[in-house]
C-alpha cells in the first residue's frame, strides 16, 4: 500500500480531529518515520502513554457542554426539598405534613416510615435511614422530603411541616462520646458509651522492640475536622418510567454502591435500577456514599410517577458532609541511637459524627498504612471511632492515613532533632524497601520512596536551609505513602474489582465502556490513553462511556485512588485481547508471523520491517470480515496473598502503593503568628505518568487541599450546630494563598499496574501537611500539635517555647501577697 | 401552581442573540440564564456570592449571577461560557484551559473562563503580570487544580491573543 493512502486514509477517518485542529502527534501523517513497536505486555516505545496531551473530556469543560447532574432537566420533572433537623439529638414525636401536602403546587411528601430500610456504605454498619425514623442525630439529619412542581413552592412546603422534637443531650466532643452517663446516639446493649468501633492489633514483639530502644518518644497531636467542599453541590434526578424501571443521574463517584443500596433500601431488583454518573464536579471521597436526598428522590418519582430532582444547597453539603474525621493520636516509638525504629504503639481516637459511613474502615486505616512508609518491625495499633451528633465523617482523599501522617511525620522530626540527625537523611535511613512485606503482613512492590525524599531535597536545596537557622524563616520535610485501590470491595464477594469492554467500530473508532466515575482526577482519558497505547491508535480515537450501570461493566468506584491500577488494567486486558483478534488477522495480511505484528500511529505493521503495513482501519474491518464484532472483554481483581492472615486485615492491602515526598517553605511572621508557604516542592512516585500533565494536575490539588487543611480549613460546631457551613467562613486557600508549587514526577514502573502506573489521587495530599507543620517549627524552633496551624497556635507555641515570657504572657502574681491598704 | 410572584416578559440579549424569556421577577440572572435559557454551561455553588462558579459577563464585566436578579439584566448583553466561542473556534482561554490542564472536573471552569475573558479581553494585547492574572480570578474557588495550571492558562492565552494582536 503506498504512503499516499495510508495518508489520505487516517485524515480522513478522523474528522472530528481535524476540523477542531487539535494538533494529534505529526507523525501520524508522516508514516515514513519508523514507529515504535509498542508490543503488549512490553512498556516501551509509548506513543500515548507517557505524553501530555489535552483530556479527552477537556473540550467539553472548557465550553460548558459538560452534563453534571443538576444539568440534567426531564419534562414533568417535580422538584424536592429535604426538611432538616434544627436540633443535634432529639427524638422524633411527630412529623405532621398535613398542611405543606395542602399548598398548591406540592406533590408528595416522605417521612422516615415511608422509607423505613436501614443502611449504610459498609454492610457492617447499616446505621441509616433515609429519612429520620425515631430520632435525629446532627442539626441538618433529614427528616421529612417534599417535592413540587417548582423549587420554591417545596421550600416553602418545608415551612409547613410541624415536626415535634424532644430533646436529648447533645454530645460533642470525643471526651464526651466517651462516658457512660450519657444517652446513646445509636442503641447499643453491649455497651454503656458512644463508642463505634475499637480496633486492637499487635504484630512483632512489641515488649522486646521497647527493651531494645536507646530512647522512647511519646507525642500527642489532633487533627481537626474539616470537608470536602466540592464545587458542585450534590445532585439527583431520578426518573421512574411506566415499564417500571428506575433511572438515577446522581453525582457519584461510586454509582456500583449507590446502585446496589438503591434496589436494597426501595425494595426493588437491581435489574430494575440504573444509575448514571454524570460528570462530578468535584468529590475527594465527599460523594462515596449513598445520600438521603438521592435515595428520597427515588423513591419519591417511584411514589409520584414523575422525574424528581433534588440539588443540595451549599449548606446542606456541609451538613451531608463524609468528610476528614477530627483524631486524637498518641505515638510512643522506641528508636535505636541512630534512629532505627524498635517498636511503635499508636492510639487514635476519632471523632465520627453521627453516623457510620466508612467509619469502620477509616478507624483501620488510621493505623493502616504505618508501616507501609517506614520500617517498623513491632507495632501496636488501638484504634476508637465514636459517635458525636455532628455531620457524619467518612472518607476524604487520604481516607483515615492523613491524620496519622501529620502525626507521625511531626513525631520523626522530634526523634531526628532529638538523636541530631537531619530529617530528610532520617526518613531515607528508615524507609521501606522496594518488594518486601511489612510486619503487619503488607506487600510492598515497587517503592521510590528514597528517590522521592533524594528529589524533593535536591531541587529545593534542603539541607542548606536547614541549617541556616534563621528564625522565621523555615524548611520541613515529610513523607508519605498510599494506596492504589484497595485490596478488598466493600461488600464481600469474588467478582473482579474493575470491568471493561473495548469495541472497534467500522470506521476506526474505538469505544471503552467502564463503570467509573469522571470526578475530575483524569479516568476517562486515563482510560482513553490504554486503549490507545494497546491499539496503537490516538488518543482522540477513542470515545469514553463510563459510569453507566446499564451500559458498562462494573467498576467499584472513584476511592481508594483505583481507577489507574484497576479500571486501567480491565481496560488494558479488555483493548489486549481486541489488538490479538486484529493481530491475527493482520498477520496473516502482512504475510508474517502474528508476534511480529505491531501497533502505533494508527497503523499495524511488520516490527522488523516497520513499512510493510497496513492501517488500523483496514486492519479492523479484515477482522471483523472474518472473525465477526470486534470487541474484548477485560477485568482486575487484586492478586491473592497480598495480605496478612488476621481479623482486620481486609484495611490496608493493595497492589501497589505509591509514595510521595514533600518539602515546604514558609515564612512566619513572629509578631502575627501568620503562616506564609512560600514553595512546596513534592515529588511523587506514580509508578508511570499515563499523562504527566494530569499528574502534576493531581499533585497540585493535592498540595492545594493540604495547605488548606494544614493552615485554614476546620470544620467547628458551637451550641451543636455547624458554625460556618458557607464558603466565606469555612476558609478554603484562593488563587492568592495558593504559593509556587514544583512538581517531581518519580517513575518506578510497577510490573502490576497498567504500563507501570500507580496513582497520584490521594497520595500526594498527605506529606503536604506534615511537611508544612515540620517547616514552621523549623522557623519558630517549638511546635504547633493540631491542625489548622493558625496564627494563635503559632503564638501559642511561641509563647510556651519561651516559657511563657514572649507574649500572651498571664499577668504575673505579685512576688508578695499584698497587705491591705491602710485606711 | 407556584408560591413565585406572577412572571414578567423580558427582552434580553444573550450571547449575542436577541432573547425574549417569561420568568417571575423574583429570579436571579443564574437561574433564568440556567432554567429558563437552558444554558446549563453556567454553574451554581454557593448562590451567595462567595464561589464564583456563576460568574458570567454583563456588558462584559464578571458579574455573580447569583446575586444579580435577571430584571436588572433587560437590554445589556449576557455573555455566557456558551457565547465565548466564536462559532467552532474556541476563546484562546478555552483552548488554553485544555491544553493546560486547567479544568479537572470543570465544575468552576465556566466561572475562571469568564472572569479570564473579561481580563483578558480587556489587556487589549498586553502582557499580563502574575499577579494581575491571580486578582483578577482571585473571586473564584476552585477545589482541584490548586490554581496553578489556571495561571499558566490564562498566561498562555494572553501570550497568543497579544502575538494576534501585534498581528
Amino acid at each position: 500500500m503506498a504512503e499516499r493512502d495510508l495518508r489520505t486514509v487516517s485524515t480522513a477517518t478522523n474528522p472530528d480531529i481535524d476540523a477542531a485542529g487539535f494538533t494529534v502527534d505529526s507523525a501520524v501523517s508522516s508514516i515514513a518515520i519508523a514507529a515504535p513497536a509498542t508490543p503488549a505486555g512490553k512498556p516501551e516505545g509509548f506513543s500515548v502513554v507517557g505524553k501530555s496531551t489535552p483530556k479527552v473530556n477537556a473540550f467539553a469543560a472548557v465550553t460548558g457542554a459538560a452534563i453534571f447532574a443538576d444539568d440534567v432537566v426531564l419534562p414533568r420533572m417535580l422538584h424536592g426539598k429535604l426538611l432538616r433537623s434544627t436540633k443535634p439529638h432529639a427524638r422524633l414525636i411527630k412529623v405532621d405534613c398535613s398542611r405543606a401536602l395542602e399548598l398548591p403546587g406540592v406533590v408528595a411528601v416522605a417521612t422516615g416510615a415511608d422509607i423505613p430500610v436501614r443502611y449504610g456504605i459498609l454492610p457492617s454498619s447499616p446505621d441509616e435511614t433515609v429519612l429520620a425514623y425515631d430520632t435525629v442525630r446532627y442539626v441538618g439529619d433529614p427528616i421529612a422530603a417534599v417535592v413540587a412542581d417548582d423549587e420554591l413552592t417545596a421550600e416553602e412546603a418545608l415551612d409547613l411541616i410541624d415536626v415535634t422534637y424532644e430533646p436529648l443531650p447533645s454530645i460533642m466532643t470525643i471526651d464526651a462520646a466517651l462516658r457512660d452517663d450519657l444517652p446513646q446516639i445509636h442503641a447499643n446493649p453491649r455497651r454503656t458509651n458512644n463508642v463505634h468501633k475499637e480496633v486492637h492489633l499487635e504484630f512483632g514483639d512489641m515488649g522486646a522492640g521497647f527493651a531494645d530502644a536507646d530512647r522512647i518518644f511519646e507525642d500527642e497531636y489532633f487533627f481537626e475536622g474539616n470537608t470536602h467542599a466540592p464545587m458542585e453541590e450534590h445532585s439527583v434526578v431520578a426518573a421512574f418510567g411506566a415499564d417500571s424501571k428506575l433511572t438515577i443521574w446522581a453525582s457519584t463517584q461510586t454509582p456500583h454502591y449507590l446502585h446496589r443500596i438503591a434496589a436494597q433500601v426501595l425494595e426493588m431488583p437491581a435489574s430494575r435500577i440504573r444509575v448514571i454518573a454524570p460528570p462530578v464536579g468535584g468529590g475527594f471521597g465527599g460523594k462515596t456514599e449513598p445520600f438521603a436526598h438521592e435515595l428520597a428522590a427515588a423513591y419519591l418519582s417511584c411514589k409520584t410517577g414523575r422525574p424528581v430532582k433534588i440539588t443540595l444547597t451549599r449548606q446542606e453539603v456541609f451538613y451531608a458532609h463524609r468528610g476528614r474525621h477530627p483524631v486524637k493520636m498518641r505515638i510512643k516509638t522506641g528508636v535505636k541511637r541512630d534512629g532505627t525504629i524498635t517498636a511503635c504503639h499508636l492510639q487514635t481516637w476519632l471523632d465520627g459524627g453521627a453516623y457510620g459511613s466508612y467509619g469502620v474502615a477509616t478507624t483501620y486505616y488510621t493505623g493502616a498504612l504505618s508501616t507501609v512508609t517506614y520500617k517498623i518491625p513491632a507495632y501496636k495499633f488501638d484504634g476508637c471511632r465514636v459517635f458525636t451528633n455532628k455531620p457524619p465523617c467518612g472518607p476524604k482523599r487520604g481516607h483515615g492515613t492523613t491524620q496519622p501522617r501529620f502525626a507521625f511525620e511531626c513525631h520523626l522530626d522530634a526523634i531526628a532533632d532529638a538523636l541530631g540527625i537531619d530529617a530528610a537523611e532520617y526518613r531515607k535511613r528508615i524507609a521501606v524497601d522496594p518488594h518486601s512485606t511489612t510486619v503487619n503482613g503488607l506487600r510492598i512492590t515497587s517503592c521510590g520512596l528514597r528517590e522521592c525524599i533524594d528529589a524533593a531535597a535536591m531541587r529545593t536545596d534542603y539541607a542548606a536551609k536547614r541549617a541556616r537557622k534563621q528564625k522565621g524563616k523555615g524548611i520541613g520535610i515529610a513523607a508519605s505513602t498510599y494506596l492504589c485501590g484497595a485490596g478488598l470491595p466493600i461488600y464481600w464477594n469474588e467478582m473482579p474489582h474493575s470491568g471493561a469492554i473495548v469495541k472497534v467500530d467500522r470506521g476506526g473508532g474505538v469505544t471503552v465502556y467502564c463503570g467509573t466515575s469522571e470526578c475530575g482526577q483524569g479516568s476517562e482519558h486515563m482510560l482513553a490513553a490504554i486503549v490507545a497505547e494497546t491499539l496503537g491508535i490516538d488518543v482522540m480515537d477513542v470515545r469514553v462511556c463510563s459510569g453507566d450501570t446499564d451500559l458498562t461493566p462494573v467498576d467499584l468506584g472513584s476511592y481508594s485512588s483505583r481507577v489507574t491500577f484497576m479500571a486501567g488494567n480491565a481496560a488494558r486486558q479488555a483493548a489486549a485481547r481486541v489488538r490479538s483478534q486484529i493481530a491475527d488477522v493482520a498477520a496473516a495480511k502482512l504475510g508474517i508471523a502474528v508476534d511480529r505484528v505491531g501497533f502505533a500511529l494508527r497503523r499495524v505493521f511488520d516490527v522488523d520491517k516497520p513499512e510493510n503495513a497496513i492501517n488500523f482501519l483496514e486492519a479492523a474491518q479484515a477482522t471483523e470480515a472474518k472473525l465477526g464484532t470486534i470487541a474484548g472483554v477485560g477485568s482486575y481483581a487484586p492478586p491473592p496473598g497480598i495480605a496478612g492472615d488476621f481479623k482486620g486485615s481486609g484495611v490496608g492491602p493493595s497492589p501497589a502503593y505509591s509514595y510521595s515526598a514533600c518539602v515546604a517553605e514558609v515564612d512566619v511572621d513572629l509578631e502575627t503568628g501568620a503562616v506564609t508557604v512560600e514553595k512546596i516542592t513534592l515529588a511523587h512516585d506514580v509508578g508511570r505518568a499515563i499523562n504527566p500533565d494530569s499528574v502534576e494536575g493531581q499533585i497540585e490539588g493535592g498540595v492545594y487541599m493540604g495547605l488548606g487543611e494544614a493552615l485554614m480549613e476546620e470544620q467547628i460546631f458551637r451550641a451543636g450546630e455547624h458554625k460556618i457551613p458557607n464558603l466565606l467562613d469555612y476558609k478554603t486557600p484562593t488563587i492568592l494563598d495558593m504559593p509556587p508549587v514544583e512538581s517531581i514526577i518519580i517513575e518506578t514502573d510497577d510490573a502490576e499496574g497498567p504500563f507501570g502506573a500507580k496513582e497520584a489521587g490521594q497520595g500526594p495530599l498527605n506529606p503536604v501537611i506534615p511537611a508544612i507543620a515540620n517547616a514552621v517549627a523549623d522557623a519558630i524552633g517549638a511546635r504547633v500539635y493540631s491542625t489548622p496551624v493558625t496564627p494563635e497556635k503559632v503564638l501559642k507555641a511561641l509563647d510556651a517555647a519561651s516559657g511563657g515570657v514572649l507574649r500572651l504572657r498571664k499577668p504575673a502574681p505579685p512576688a508578695t501577697p499584698r497587705e491591705p491598704v491602710a485606711p | 401552581m407556584s408560591v413565585a410572584p406572577p412572571k414578567v416578559l423580558l427582552a434580553m440579549h444573550v450571547n449575542g442573540a436577541d432573547v425574549e424569556c417569561a420568568f417571575s421577577p423574583s429570579k436571579t440572572l443564574l437561574e433564568v440564564v440556567r432554567e429558563d435559557l437552558g444554558l446549563t454551561g453556567t454553574k451554581h455553588g454557593c448562590e451567595m456570592g462567595h464561589c464564583g462558579a456563576c460568574t458570567v459577563l454583563v456588558d462584559g464585566v464578571p458579574v455573580l449571577s447569583c446575586l444579580e436578579l435577571a430584571v436588572e439584566a433587560e437590554g445589556r448583553e449576557v455573555t455566557t461560557v456558551e457565547g465565548l466561542a466564536r462559532g467552532a473556534e474556541m476563546h484562546p482561554v478555552q483552548a488554553a484551559f485544555a491544553e493546560c490542564g486547567a479544568a479537572q472536573c470543570g465544575y468552576c471552569t465556566p466561572g475562571f473562563l469568564m472572569s479570564a475573558a473579561a481580563l483578558l479581553d480587556g489587556a487589549d494585547g498586553r502582557t499580563l503580570t502574575q499577579p494581575e492574572i491571580a486578582e483578577a480570578l482571585a473571586g473564584n474557588l476552585c477545589r482541584c487544580t490548586g490554581y496553578t495550571k489556571i495561571i499558566e492558562a490564562v498566561a498562555l492565552a494572553n501570550g497568543r491573543m497579544a502575538e494576534q494582536s501585534r498581528g
